[in-house]
């Protein structure tokens, strides 16, 4: 699997990754009704967990890899929305939130793809 | 009576499901071909830098912009799945960002790791904002005032 069939199956697991991310951030609302970004937190710190794991087998795992990492898990965490999550809380004067949204994600994310990387290591 | 496809929940129907996929494939798609056409300059991964904040700022707009055209339905609605959840949801990526970053810490490069890190939560921040602004300047001169929600 090279050149455009990669890239066509990255897109698609992409548009997977994309639709997942927008049912599992509806179910955490649903919920847990909490005046916070949960969803986004927790998809992207999943995210991030499963990447570190699958870029730790990225030789086995071949162009597999490449869906999986760049399309599935890409498409399901999302950089974008965070940030306009953040900026919200901040404009309602939620500091705290604000902070814990931009950096609590930060380091809960480094700290779970870590987690992965060290899983990923293991089984390899 | 309604049926039961019109009471199931806005993230659950086929049509929402429809319109992020959609999305997402463009956005993946555009992510995909930049990363692999930029290069990696001063072993940092600049691409996914550039990727994050250029989403931000676009969604920051896109969202701001249909808010202030009236509530979340119909047309705006259906923009916002596809653009935005979809498209600059998987054009930006959150998970390529944290690995890359641990990356650098194995290689040693703590504090350009650190810096990036940052640097990413502060400009993505500032570019959202400036978007979020650029969005209610463009309201108010189509004569869009505030939010109706």
């Amino acid at each position: 699997m090279t050149g455009v069939w990669l890239a066509l199956a990255v897109a698609l697991a992409g548009g997977v990754g994309a639709a997942c991310r927008m049912m599992l951030d509806g179910v955490i609302k649903e919920r847990v009704r909490v005046p916070y970004p949960l969803g986004t937190t927790v998809i992207n710190v999943t995210g991030s967990l499963v990447l570190g794991f699958v870029t730790a087998l990225a030789g086995p795992l071949g162009p597999w890899a490449v869906v999986l990492g760049t399309g599935l898990l890409g498409g399901y965490t999302t950089f974008s929305t965070a940030s306009y999550e953040t900026v919200r809380l901040a404009q309602e004067g939620r500091w705290r939130a604000a902070v814990a949204n931009g950096f609590g994600m930060l380091v809960v994310a480094l700290l779970a793809a870590a987690l992965g990387l060290w899983l990923g290591a293991l089984v390899a | 009576m309604t049926s039961s496809v019109n009471t199931r929940p806005l993230h659950l129907r086929w049509s929402s499901v429809g319109l992020v996929i959609a999305g997402g494939f463009i956005g993946t798609l555009v992510r995909y071909l930049v990363s692999i056409a930029l290069p990696e300059w001063g072993g940092m991964p600049w691409p996914i830098f550039l990727i994050n904040v250029v989403g931000a700022f676009i969604l920051g707009w896109l969202l701001e912009a249909l808010a202030r055209r009236g509530p979340d339905v119909g047309r705006r609605r259906a923009l916002r799945l596809f653009g935005g959840t979809g498209v600059l949801g998987g054009f930006t990526t959150y998970s390529t960002f944290a690995v890359g970053t641990d990356g650098l810490f194995v290689t040693g490069d703590v504090w350009p790791g650190i810096a990036y890190a940052v640097a990413t939560v502060l400009v993505g921040a500032a570019a959202s904002l400036a978007g979020i602004l650029l969005g209610a300047r463009g309201a108010r001169a189509h004569g869009v005032e505030e939010p109706d929600s």
